[in-house]
């Protein structure tokens, strides 16, 4: 009796998850709130945390809460601290949560919100959450060793090497795409750029008076520098509406990208504590509060859902971006579903500050639970604007026209009506010249905010700084993560080049770090540039390539989950680790080979390679290029991209192969054979 | 009554310490008084950095290895 009336509560959230999920699902044609989507989110994540990770828990891992965390065993109050379970889940929420959860189901928009949210519900529950829970777990009973060097220790050093190799090509991938990103929301857009500008000599200022002035003081700076921030927003204001400033704060796509390239390098340079530790301070409270600003924003205004549960565009042949739902919408969704950077993060600091490992579920499992709401509140922003707003902002000016009666016609032929004083009125509601063409998703993911924080706070008024103060807050952690992405990449491709020459190894040598952060940048600045210049809008092709490249990294974790499901002897449930790597394996080959074969030029490398280089055999210019040498450089590109493709997939398929051998030789042994640091009892508190 | 209250206040101590905790672990700065206490505990002979030190060597450890960070 008494352990029925225990899961009687939870059957009643069951219930009312279900109805709240048919509700969002069933309704044709009448308007959805989207607190609908809110609950049925909510519901759904307490049920698979208060169920499914009890089970991963206690049946699957046996979490055993008498055993000693690395943080007791090499306490040093420094890296290995036990802490407080609350105390550490922010730390490694803030750690995950990044711009990925918050692009991917923006650009998934366009097939309708029905199609991302499932996903995004059934991907964290049996794939993302389920990874971030058992890597930490793997880590936390080796001595909170990272994902390379766990795959090192259970496959073996090839395996290691490959996913080593593929960690830092996945890297500049990120670099590139999130720099892309950032170049979008700024071209053409001096506010923007102003504000943006303005955080430089902000975080500067901050880095100096920590070290110097008042050393140490996080709270007091971080205040300071947030106000300053929002002085540089209405500042941007101003120089926006200045005859002289405005223009000198006008920049096209490839000026940005030559001065975001040259701060790369200058900022991947500079003693860390001057501009790389305040700015991460600034993004990071930055980051925290906004997702908590645009949950309250959003249960607060319960926003109208203006865009179809599904679109024609699930279909495939979108103007996003290319290719059918299956296996695209796995990939463009990858953060707030299963990424398999947080990989990275479960095996980074967080194992090492662990009290007890019975902790895992709740940090692991749990703060996956959290970074897939905030692709939630992101799908709802992006679903509650107009969708003819949407799709007029995302789609590139090859497909739709440039100007606001060329795209209004296009895009209300589609089935979206929307008029081009429609587009003027809401360029001017957020104080910009122009939306059109602005792909990348932060911009519109800004519309929606704008649009639902304003009437929380400020009114139409506000609506312009509400819009700027998005752009700066995705912008600010965006290039927070460029400056770090390219350090790390630097100390990768030092390491890597060391074994060839080992002078560049020396990471207390300015000229080897200038020549591998000159190279990393330039790594990076090239995909870069040629994401910009890309007439089909650069998000098109690089996005799927991170797409691709991040949920590969995710089979591979989940792989080497299985193996050490394994080598514990606890084969019979390895299918929690094996079945999203066998659905994550299938999304991604897919994918990729569609990337490289695909007949449709608008989806297939090759293709797209073909068209370009038949063209120029035949000495006629396709549009929208405009000279051969234009021509030439898109065929290159493309087989460049071909490639890339081609490498990821060799990477995972080794790694998998690795694995079955792996997995195989555990079965072939009749003991254990899974390398934990041996069992020592926690000590008497 | 008066218990209640207490507890109540008790209560707010805990979620402003672990709040403020948070923040300042989420930019890579543990507590300071937890490493105190940890060297009083096993390194008496040791000296403990000051709390400028400490936040230097933090941030060195936190920056300086090139980890990198999630998308």
């Amino acid at each position: 009796m008494h352990s029925i009336r225990r899961h009687l509560v939870w059957l009643v959230v069951a219930v009312v998850g279900a109805f709240a999920l048919g509700t969002v699902a069933l309704a044709r044609g009448e308007a959805i709130n989207a607190l609908w989507i809110v609950v049925a989110a909510i519901c759904t994540y307490l049920i698979a945390y208060r169920y499914y990770s009890l089970f991963i828990a206690d049946t699957v891992l046996r979490l055993d809460g008498s055993r000693m965390t690395p943080a007791h065993r090499h306490n040093d109050g420094l890296d290995y601290v036990p802490t407080d379970k609350n105390v550490l889940f922010g730390h490694h929420f803030a750690a995950i949560a990044g711009a990925g959860p918050l692009v991917g189901p923006v650009l998934a928009a366009q097939m309708g919100y029905l199609p991302g949210l499932l996903w995004i519900l059934a991907g964290v529950v049996f794939a993302g959450a389920v990874q971030d829970f058992i890597i930490l777990f793997i880590s936390t009973r080796r001595d909170g060793r990272s994902l390379g060097d766990l795959i090192k220790q259970e496959m073996g050093t090839v395996p290691g090497m490959i996913a080593l190799f593929g960690t830092f090509m996945i890297m500049i991938i990120i670099l590139a795409v999130l720099a892309l990103i950032v170049v979008k929301a700024l071209a053409e857009s001096p506010w923007g750029t102003f504000t943006v500008a303005a955080t430089i000599p902000v975080a500067l200022f901050m880095g100096v008076y920590l070290r110097y002035i008042r050393p140490g003081r996080i709270g007091e700076i971080s205040v300071i520098g947030f106000v300053l921030l929002m002085a540089a927003i209405f500042g941007g204001q101003a120089v926006s509406q200045s005859p002289v400033w405005g223009p000198m704060f006008t920049f096209d796509g490839k000026a940005l990208t030559w001065m975001l390239v040259g701060y790369g390098f200058i900022a991947a340079s500079l003693p860390v504590w001057l501009l790389l530790a305040p700015r991460d301070y600034l993004s990071t409270f930055l980051k925290i509060g906004t997702i908590i600003a645009l949950a309250i924003g959003i249960v607060f205004v319960a926003p109208t859902l203006q865009m179809p549960a599904v679109t024609q565009f699930a279909q495939g042949n979108g103007p996003v971006w290319s290719g059918n739902l299956f296996p695209f919408l796995f990939i463009t969704i990858a953060c707030g579903a299963v990424s398999g950077f947080h990989a990275l993060i479960s095996s980074g600091t967080t194992p090492k500050m662990l009290d007890n490992e019975t902790h895992a579920r709740y940090i692991g499992y749990g703060g996956m639970l959290a970074e897939s709401f905030v692709a939630v509140m992101a799908l709802v922003a992006a679903a509650c604007i107009d969708p003819g707003v949407y799709f007029a902002m995302n789609s590139p000016a090859a497909l739709v026209g440039s100007t606001p009666e060329a795209v209004a016609a296009t895009i209300s032929g589609w089935g979206f009506a929307v008029t081009p004083d429609m587009l003027l009125q809401t360029a001017k509601d957020v104080g910009e010249t122009t939306i059109l063409g602005r792909a990348g998703g932060a911009p519109t993911l800004a519309v929606g905010m704008a649009h639902i924080l304003h009437q929380v706070i400020g009114g139409q008024a506000m609506m312009a700084f509400w819009y700027h103060f998005a752009i700066l807050f995705e912008a600010l952690f965006i290039l927070t993560a460029v400056d770090a992405g390219t350090r790390a990449g630097r100390f990768m491709l030092q390491d890597l080049m060391g074994s060839f020459v080992p002078a560049l190894k020396r990471t207390d040598s300015l000229p080897a770090n200038l020549i591998a952060t000159f190279l990393c940048v330039a790594a990076w600045g090239y995909f870069l540039y040629q994401g910009v210049v890309d007439p089909l809008g650069g998000i098109n092709t690089l996005w799927p390539l991170f797409g691709i490249s991040n949920q590969m990294l995710a089979a591979v974790a989940l792989m080497l989950g299985v193996v050490v499901l394994f080598r514990m002897k606890r084969e019979r449930y390895a299918w929690v680790a094996a079945a999203p790597a066998a659905w994550l394996l299938i999304c991604t080959l897919t994918a990729g080979w569609l990337k490289i074969f695909s007949p449709d030029p608008k989806v297939g490398f090759l293709a797209h390679a073909a068209k370009y280089a038949d063209g120029l055999a035949q000495g006629v210019l396709i549009a929208p290029a405009k000279t051969p040498e234009a021509m030439s450089r898109i065929v290159f590109n493309d087989r460049l991209d071909a490639g890339l493709c081609a490498l990821f997939i060799f990477v995972v398929l080794s790694v998998l192969f690795y694995s079955v051998r792996s997995c195989l030789a555990a079965r072939r042994a009749n003991h254990p054979t899974a390398r934990e640091t041996p069992f020592e009892p926690m000590a008497a508190a | 009554m008066r218990n209640a209250g207490t507890s109540l206040a008790e209560t707010g101590r805990y979620l402003t310490r672990s709040l403020a905790q948070s923040l300042r672990l989420m930019v890579g700065l543990p507590d300071y008084d937890t490493y105190l206490s940890h060297m009083a505990r096993t390194h008496p002979e040791q000296e403990a950095m000051s709390y400028e030190a400490f936040f230097r060597e933090r941030l060195e450890a936190r920056y300086g290895g090139g980890k990198g960070r999630c998308c």
